[in-house]
């Protein structure tokens, strides 16, 4: 089966998936803090006592929760355009490209992972840290943002990395639109070239040692990070 | 002046009733323990003061302001309140340092060097200074909440309330904490506690409130109550803890 294992494929082809590399590292760097920042906010909405909040938050992750992730990045790609359209009535309003509504789509998704999360996170910091600083005189938030959220994520980094490597395995979903990220890149070269044994399996193991080693040093630091107690 | 004064106050937890037509008062500079079995209510009446714990009968009146009046601003009102925890509840993500001036600084508006200062002078008095920079989790049990109090005293606060403060420590540390209740006491502070130490009650309290399934069995003054309680429940109550 290896006979004619071409090593020199992959070689020549380095350039072009470093640039897949690249783009995918961006994407899922930014879809990470974009879905982070979104998720707090929709934790602390589903944690709030009013049902205004908790109920659209609540609406909005079991939505997101339910869907296949590569029909919301479809969903923004073809569908949000036309929905611009009707609702400013411009026949000529094109979309914001490939690229943002991607990143837009993984930001709402992983936005709805996120919350149920940090969600957790900010359920397992005892009640009566909210009540010392309550009682202090701390408002809502600057008890949220002083005393629960710096407790909450330590206790959180680890999952919310975890969340980050599988968010960096799903943006090989970004060829649906076109979009040429690592694996996209390797696919590519593979079909030009007619060498599909050795890219897919090179990019698997290119895969495979990078989540490998994110996921050792998640381990890692959550044995430095967490605080005696 | 009544300092704060509970007027009826009920309160339910679905259809459990925990607090009955609860009415007391402390006056200023009054050290009242508040003792009784456990599930008596006595954590949850003393958490009405500040508002950790609301109520949906009664009044209750704190430093002049109404805590169950929807346009009573909480906040302010617990910034004069000091409370300490039985689980001392430090910040452990902050040294002992930022412990004391994170209310100082967001809620009293006070610049960090005052608020350090400040800090600092109460670490003193509680004995703590030389752990001023240590983080809570490597502290025992007795040196937090003396840093605790401190906390609570730093906020310049018209009363202090004590919620089981020695129930968490190790028998060896009851003592340390103990003192620094004593000497605050001694120095004209308004108390309410709500603790099982006998001796501390003996020594400091003008009066002794004790209760019983969520009412208010016994309130008199401590002579009255080491002397002869008059109610039955009381009676016992004396009898098994004094007894040991």
């Amino acid at each position: 089966m290896f006979t004619g294992f071409d090593v020199d494929v992959i070689q020549r082809a380095l350039p072009y998936l470093w640039q897949g590399m690249l783009f995918s590292l961006g994407l899922t760097l930014l879809a990470m803090v974009g879905g982070i920042i979104l998720g707090t906010v929709l934790a602390l909405m589903r944690l709030s006592s009013y049902k205004v909040l908790t109920l659209p938050a609540g609406g909005y992750v079991n939505l997101l929760r339910s869907t296949p992730l590569i029909l919301v990045i479809f969903w923004f790609y073809f569908l949000v355009p036309i929905a611009v359209k009707q609702i400013t009535g411009n026949p000529y309003a094109s979309g914001i490209g490939p690229f943002y509504s991607a990143l837009i789509a993984f930001t709402l998704f992983e936005a709805a992972y996120y919350c149920e999360i940090i969600r957790a996170g900010i359920q397992s910091v005892p009640s009566g840290q909210v009540n010392a600083a309550y009682a202090l005189g701390l408002n809502y938030w600057q008890a949220m943002i002083r005393v629960v959220l710096p407790q909450a994520f330590r206790n959180m980094v680890p999952i919310l990395l975890t969340q980050g490597i599988i968010l960096f395995q799903d943006t090989s979903l970004v060829y649906v639109v076109g979009l040429t990220d690592f694996m996209g890149a390797a696919s590519k070269v593979a079909q030009r070239d007619g060498r599909l044994v050795e890219m897919y399996l090179f990019a698997a193991l290119v895969y495979f040692i990078f989540c490998y080693f994110a996921s050792y040093f998640v381990k890692h630091l959550h044995t430095r990070i967490t605080p005696p107690r | 002046m009544s300092m704060i004064e509970f007027k009826n106050i009920s309160k339910w937890y679905g259809s459990f009733q925990v607090l009955k037509d609860c009415s007391t008062h402390i006056d200023k500079g009054e050290v009242v323990v508040v003792c009784g079995p456990s599930g008596s209510g006595k954590s949850t009446l003393i958490k009405c003061v500040n508002g950790l714990e609301p109520f949906q009968q009664g009044e209750l009146i704190v430093n002049g302001q109404s805590v169950g009046d929807k346009t009573t601003n909480l906040p302010q009102l617990r910034a004069k309140i000091g409370m300490v925890f039985q689980h001392f509840e430090l910040f452990p993500h902050m040294n002992v340092t930022a412990n004391l001036n994170l209310a100082q600084v967001k809620v009293l508006g006070r610049s960090v060097d005052e608020a350090t200062a400040k800090s600092q002078m109460l670490l003193n008095r509680v004995g703590m200074i030389d752990h001023a920079h240590k983080f809570p989790g490597q502290l025992s049990g007795g040196q937090q909440q003396r840093i605790a109090i401190a906390r609570g005293l730093a906020m310049d606060p018209v009363a202090m309330l004590f919620d089981e403060p020695t129930s968490a420590l190790d028998p060896e540390m009851i003592n340390e904490v103990l003192d620094v209740m004593v000497e605050l006491a001694q120095e004209g502070m308004t108390m309410m506690c709500v603790t099982h130490e006998m001796g501390f009650a003996r020594k400091v309290a003008h009066r002794v409130i004790f209760m019983d399934k969520g009412e208010i069995v016994e309130d008199a003054p401590k002579a009255d109550f080491f002397g002869t309680p008059r109610s039955e429940r009381a009676q016992q109550f004396l009898s098994k803890i004094l007894h040991h």
